[in-house]
Formats: structure tokens, sequence, C-alpha cells
């Protein structure tokens, strides 16, 4: 069977559907999360969406739900607990601990079919239901609402928060909405891509972005774009070989770019400094105001 | 009329105040230096005059008027701390969100703002690398452009929080000067919080000097003794002089020497006429 007929089928197209839309949420977020140093909040979400989706299947019989459910209550907990990063840093590191050891003995106690409840970890981008995907476009929705509504603070809070919170930026405020838009995101992704490849959707085309783009409008489009270009280039390579699992084309296109860009990176940057002509570090002379 | 007008002041956090009954009223054009050890109230009193922190008792007026965070009254300069290399935020960027950041929505700027944002680059001379990322300037060049961002709306009084911490003695005083000329092109108050009296010295009106939430007001001269010092720490303090600086050996605490050895004479330190 070739690319075109498989195209045909709405395994194939719920599948890219879905990639499209993951990579939209995970390549916007991406930026803010290396600028506030949340990668280990992207494992630590992407990991405890597995409890949230065990207690979903025991209490409701709806794992997605739990997982959802789950990974905005997570969220809460994180930015109650730590609001510098390393206070941050381990009060994930206990949540994470404590609730995959609550996670498998929820599911140690569940007597129906668990595959439900481990797709979340490993995710089944191919079998992708119609449900699924209206779930996932509205998510996606809602993020871009929230992200483009709180783009300017949370940039201003991220690069400088004493400055931003002087000129009145609220700081915890926007920190819980971003955590929960994160959780919200990444648990969504997860269950279809898999823990795996959250963390290089979420993380990997963002930080290529930061090493060649200049300002921060270009980085996160550019972040888009490469995550854009890794889900459905990683899932039109499955189709046609079709013995890979996409997971690898994906994960591989990924890292490729940000191979990339650190090689080309510097290079960038110098003839950009070229061509802005001068400095860094020699302006003191320059500007003898005394 | 006095720039910042406080009157019987208790602020702090929790139960206990840190700062406790404070008088203070400053005069457009001075420039006050902050001193005193950690946890003095120094830093206090900054979140007091920018709104952040509320009075327990007393009065705080800054021209005129209650402070606020938003207010453009006040420009604000915080603690030097470097950026990622690669962050990507240009120096106009960060600049730019100095000016509409608490604002909702993308990154926009209207003409008037952008021809605001100029001008204040210029004034601290950071136009010619306002295009290149934040990260790979140089501390001083970083803190110009904090500087640029706190005189964005002119504002009558600058607070600075320690803005030579982990610059180099040559940064600090490039630093001190760009802050000092807009003090005087603008006519504007500046209070400066810092550990390090000698890269200020030479362009300070009065001390402000805090311990344990008390408090002594005076010219350099009248501050700086062993007798006021003592007083203030309730315990005996050294003043020592030595060549153009000033140290002050309170108990085990050394809070404005600058001990290092290594002044760096090319980039021009400037001498203390009054002593």
């Amino acid at each position: 069977m070739d690319l075109g007929s498989y195209l045909t089928l709405p395994f194939a197209d719920h599948a890219l559907a879905a990639g499209l839309l993951i990579a939209l949420i995970c390549g916007t977020i991406g930026p803010f999360v290396i600028a506030r140093q949340m990668a280990f909040a992207v494992h630590g979400a992407a990991e405890l969406s597995f409890t949230g989706a065990s207690a979903g299947l025991i209490i409701a019989g709806d794992p997605v739900a739990g997982a959802l459910i789950g990974s905005v209550v997570v969220a809460g907990i994180i930015g109650l607990l730590g609001e510098r990063s390393r206070e941050r840093d381990s009060a994930i590191g206990v949540i994470l601990a404590a609730g995959l050891g609550l996670g498998v003995f929820l599911l140690s106690r569940y007597q129906g079919f668990a595959s439900a409840a481990t797709n979340i970890l490993f995710g089944n981008i191919f079998g992708v239901s119609t449900m699924q995907i209206l779930i996932l476009g509205g998510l996606a929705l809602g993020v871009m609402v929230v992200m483009i509504t709180i783009y300017r603070p949370l940039l201003f809070a991220s690069v400088d928060p004493e400055l931003a919170e002087a000129r009145g930026v609220r700081l915890k405020l926007l920190g819980v909405v971003f955590l929960v838009v994160l959780a919200l995101s990444v648990t969504e992704a997860a269950q279809i891509v898999g823990t795996l490849l959250v963390l290089s959707l979420a993380i990997t085309p963002a930080a290529a972005a930061q090493r060649v783009a200049r300002g921060p409008a270009v980085t996160t489009l550019l972040s888009i774009a490469i995550a854009v270009i890794a889900t459905e280039g990683g899932l039109l390579l499955a189709l046609v070989f079709s013995t890979v699992p996409p997971t690898v084309f994906i994960s591989a296109i990924s890292f490729s770019s940000y191979f990339i860009a650190r090689l080309c990176g510097p290079s960038i940057t110098r003839r950009r400094r070229e061509r802005l002509g001068h400095l860094v570090a020699a302006s003191a002379d320059h500007h003898d105001h005394a | 009329m006095s720039s910042i007008e406080i009157l019987g002041l208790n602020a702090g956090y929790g139960e206990r105040p840190v700062l406790q009954d404070l008088d203070l009223a400053t005069q457009p054009g001075e420039f006050i230096a902050v001193l005193g050890p950690n946890g003095s109230g120094k830093t206090t009193l900054l979140k007091v005059l920018l709104g952040l922190l509320k009075p327990m008792a007393g009065s705080v007026l800054v021209d005129g008027t209650s402070p606020k965070p938003r207010n453009r009254v006040v420009g604000y300069i915080p603690q030097h701390r470097g950026f990622d290399r690669d962050l990507p935020i240009r120096g106009r960027d960060l600049v730019t969100l100095g000016l509409n950041g608490h604002k909702l929505g993308l990154l926009r700027a209207s003409a008037s703002e952008r021809a605001l944002v100029d001008r204040a680059l210029d004034q601290v001379g950071a136009l010619e690398y306002a295009e290149a990322p934040v990260g790979m300037l140089s501390g001083g060049e970083q803190q110009r452009l904090r500087i640029a961002q706190a005189i964005l709306g002119e504002p009558s009084v600058l607070l600075c929080d320690e803005p030579l911490l982990a610059l180099d003695p040559g940064r600090q005083s490039e630093v001190t000067r760009v802050i000092d000329q807009y003090r005087r092109t603008h006519n504007a108050t500046v209070l400066f919080v810092t550990h390090e009296i000698n890269p200020v010295l030479p362009y300070v009106d009065r001390i402000l000097y805090f311990v344990e939430g008390r408090s002594v007001i005076g010219t350099p001269r009248e501050v700086l003794t062993r007798e006021t010092l003592s007083d203030l720490y309730d315990s005996p303090v050294e003043v020592v002089r030595v060549g153009e600086r000033v140290i002050v050996l309170a108990g085990d605490e050394e809070s404005h020497s600058e001990l290092d050895g290594h002044h760096h004479h090319d980039h021009g330190e400037v001498p203390s006429p009054w002593i």
C-alpha cells in the first residue's frame, strides 16, 4: 500500500490532525518551558498523567478525563509548593515519585484491561478516535487563546521576574496559569504520542529555535514550525516504512533540527554580531557621561 | 515639595515589622545611598515605595501620591542578574517589556512607545547594542538596559536595589555614572541601595543607614563616623579611611569594604572629594 492510499484512511488522517494540534501547542509552550526552566515539570506532568489515568479508570472508567483532571491537580500542587525553580524541581520530584507509586497501586486494584491506562504512558497515535480529535481540538483552542492572552506578561515574568513584579505583573498567578496550561497540554499530548515524544516536542523544537532565531516572536514561530515538521514528517515516514513506529521518526527529526541548530547557531550569531558592527563590552569608553 | 515623604512608617512581613517608625523626606535631585547589613530593612523600604508591600502603620507619599506598582513616578532598577546566553530576547525587547510588559496580549508596541524606548536607549548609551540578544551583553551593558527601562516614563524617583552587585569596579562606576547623569538632567531623587559605598560616594548627598530597622540619615561626613555608627549598631564600630575609600568595620561585618586590592584605575574610579 503506498502513501497516497494510506492518506485516504481515517486512522492516518486522524493521526495527522492530532499530530498537527499537538505540535502547535507544544511548539507554543516550548520557549516558555525553557525560559522558566521547567523541563522537569514537563517530564513530571507527562508521567503523572499515568496516575490520573489510573484513578479515572477505577473511579469512572474514563482514563482520559482522569488524566486531564489529575494534571490540573498536579499543576496546582506544584504551583503551591514551589515558586522558584530549585524549590519547584524538588517538589516535582517528590510528587512524581509518590504519584507513580499511587498509580501503580490503583492499576493493581483494577480488574479490567489495563492498556487504557498504559496507553497514557506510551501513546497510540494511529489509534486516535474522532472524539479524541474533538477533545484535542477544543483543548488546543483553549491553550492558544490563553497563551495569546498572557503572552506578553508571561514573557516579562519569565525574562526578568523582579522587574515584572515591580511593574505590577502578578508572578504567582501567571505561574499557576502557565503550569495548568502546561500540564493540560502535556497530558493530552502524552496519551496520543506518549511521554517520550512529549519531551521531544515540548522542549527540543524550542531549544533548536533559540539557537538560531532572534527575538521572542520569531523564536516561537520557528519552534512551532519545527514541531509541526517533526510530527507530520515523522507520521508520513512511519506510513511509508510501516515497520518502524512514528515515535522514532518524530524524535529523530526533532533531534536533528536541534543538532543542526547547534552547529549553525554560533556562525549565525557571529555574523549577526558583525552586522551590528560593534561591542561587546567595549562600550564603557564610548559613553563617558561624566 | 518633597519627592518622597515618609512619616512613622512600620513595614515588614508577618507579625514583626522590619522597619520601625521611619521618617524620611527627600528633595528632588538628591542622591541618597541606603546602607546597612542584610535584613535591616533596605529592600523592605524599596518594596513599600514600589507599592508591593502595604505599610503596617504610617504614611508614604511619592511625589504626593500613594505608591502603586504601575505608577510611572517611580523607576526601578533591580539587582544585576545575568541572562542566559540563549535567551531569545534583544535589549530593545527587554526595555519595551519594561514599558508595556504588564499588559495582556502579544508583543505589540505603538509608534509612540517605540519612540519612547529609543529615547531611553539613547539616554543610557545602549542604542548601538539594542538589537543584540541580552545574554550576549556584558553585565554593565545589561544594567544600562535596566536603567533604560527604569527611566522610560521620566520618573521623578529612581529606586536602585544593589544595581552594582556582581559587577567589576569598572562597570560599577560606569553604571553609577549613567544613573547620576539621569538624576542631574531630570532633577530626580535617587535612592541607591548598596553594600559598597565607595563606588557611589562621589555622588552621594545623604546616607540612610539601617541597622535592624532603626536608621540614621545625614551627609556622609555625619553618618560615616565611629560615634554615629557605634550608636546605631549599639556596639563598637570602626570607620577606617584608606586612601579614597571608606571602610566600616561593624562587629563581624565589613559591610562596605573593598579589600580586594585590585583597583581598576584605568576605569577612572572617581576620588571622593570630601575626605
